[in-house]
């Protein structure tokens, strides 16, 4: 279980502390899948990034009882002088995974067959995407943090992601962040929208969409 | 097909201790490819980079009749000065400026920013170590120098200057992702130090009031004690390790409490 107590964070800008988050207290059972809407601004990979525990919240409580992932639409850290083999080894260091036992897998669904040898930095955006969605499937969670995941590659590839994730990973829980409704609707149980610092939980899908849709934008200046 | 999955947070210190060796070891074979990747002589520049600037700077010292006011060969001299001085000086200008690129790795929980820290000190260190020992073995091979009196002294001088050099780059480090002037004063500073930290004379030879002056300096202590248990007997060192020790714990700290503030607000990208 995951559970978030009363977190807050707040950044400092040049016209002082802006608070993002303000109060926002969020449970996530083994095998859940929770949509997190939330509008451009509104804190939502903030949010993600607590929960990974890339980032620590100004206050409260992060209990992570079960593993979880990074947030897996980022480009999973990449070293641009690297090859993408050298970037997979690094990431299975890092995890404890034995990389050789991998290789074939990463080669093989990513489809970059000679350029997994060549520097990262050589790399189209699509094949950095196929890369990065391809490394993240090595590593094993308990619960995987998926933000604005709709981007990755070409109609195939995705299908090929989709696939990997929510079919041959369906037992395991998931955050998806996102501002598409369609998205949640398709691969959610529940969801909750994150607007004006707080996150409102809601258990029917529609009514999240309901209030998201009303929901207004972020004020973006300093109050 | 649960084998590879990862650990979950919750461990114990035992357990937190693998996990951080784990990747301090992997941070440091990838900074080791990125800096020296796999052409030409790969990561034995790690070491012959510090050798040529040591043996440059022998050269040119050597060519000028440096005067250093005692009876030492100017390569003994010039290779335990210079060595000291690129172990204590190199470990800050790795550290300085080094999160800003390395921000999209805090995206995984288990890589600290001390980590980063620490892998790049471990390769400063073992870089300037190997070329010191290895100019060492060389030039006693052919004959210009004379083994260390006491190995065990230069070797304890030498991990003081190490730690030394360490803590004032996690220091300044850390420091340099709160304010840019660490970096713009970084640079002039340690072009100043070089000169009065004692690679270039002997604390001996210098007039009373100028000894007590360069002696507030820390690593002039170490460099010291680094020579007397090379020459021993034919030089008369001045140090106070107890006066250096105070300096590195005082570093150390400071280091420690900004690396741990720069952790709690840093955001990854």
């Amino acid at each position: 279980m995951i559970r978030l107590v009363d977190i807050r964070k707040s950044y400092t800008t040049r016209v002082g502390a802006v608070s993002v988050l303000d109060g926002v207290n969020l449970t996530v059972e083994p095998g859940e899948r929770i949509g997190i809407l939330g509008r451009n601004g509104a804190g939502k990979s903030t949010l993600i990034r607590l929960i990974s525990g890339a980032e620590l919240p100004t206050a409260g409580v992060v209990e992570r009882g079960m593993s979880v992932s990074w947030p897996l639409a980022f480009g999973g850290a990449f070293q641009g002088s690297l090859t993408g083999f050298d970037n997979l080894r690094f990431i299975c260091r890092i995890y404890g995974v034995d990389p050789a036992e991998h290789e074939a897998f990463v080669s093989d669904f990513s489809e970059l067959g000679i350029y997994l040898n060549e520097p990262v930095k050589s790399y189209s955006s699509g094949m950095r995407a196929r890369l990065a969605f391809a490394i993240s499937m090595v590593i094993e969670f308990d619960c995987f943090l998926i933000d604005e995941i709709i981007a990755v590659g070409d109609s195939t590839f995705h299908g090929k992601c989709m696939v990997e994730l929510f079919e041959k990973r369906a037992d395991r829980a998931k955050i998806i962040v996102s501002h598409h409704t369609n998205y949640i609707r398709q691969h959610c149980t529940r969801a909750a929208v994150l607007s004006g610092g707080k996150l409102h939980h809601y258990e029917n899908l529609e009514e999240a969409f309901a209030f998201y849709a009303e929901a207004p934008a972020p004020a973006l200046q300093a109050a | 097909m649960m084998t590879a999955r990862a650990t979950s947070a919750s461990g114990s210190f035992r357990q937190a201790w693998t996990i951080q060796l784990r990747v301090i070891w992997a941070l440091l074979l990838r900074e080791s490819l990125t800096r020296y990747g796999r052409h030409n002589i790969g990561f034995l520049w790690l070491f012959v980079e510090p050798m040529l600037f040591t043996l440059g700077v022998t050269a040119i010292w050597s060519a000028l009749k440096s005067v250093h006011g005692s009876s030492l060969p100017i390569v003994a001299f010039a290779i335990t000065g210079y060595s000291s001085v690129l172990l204590w000086r190199n470990m800050p200008s790795r550290c300085v400026g080094a999160l800003e690129p390395n921000l999209s790795l805090l995206y995984h929980r288990n890589v600290k920013v001390l980590d980063i820290f620490i892998s790049r000190l471990l390769l400063e260190a073992a870089g300037a170590t190997i070329s010191f020992v290895a100019l060492s073995v060389f030039f006693m091979g052919i004959g210009w120098l004379s083994p260390p009196e006491d190995v065990l002294q230069v070797a304890g001088g030498w991990c003081m200057i190490a730690w030394f050099g360490a803590s004032l780059a996690v220091l300044l480090g850390a420091w340099s992702e709160e304010s840019e002037l660490v970096e713009k004063l970084w640079h002039p500073l340690a072009y100043l130090l070089f000169p009065l930290s004692g690679a270039g004379f002997l604390v001996d030879v210098l007039p009373t009031k100028a000894q007590e002056m360069v002696l507030l300096l820390p690593m002039v202590h170490g460099v010291e004690y680094v020579r007397e248990g090379y020459f021993g007997s034919q030089i008369t060192a001045h140090y106070n390790m107890a006066y250096m020790a105070a300096w590195n714990f005082a570093l150390t700290w400071f280091a420690l409490l900004m690396a741990r503030k720069v952790g709690r607000t840093v955001v990854p990208q």
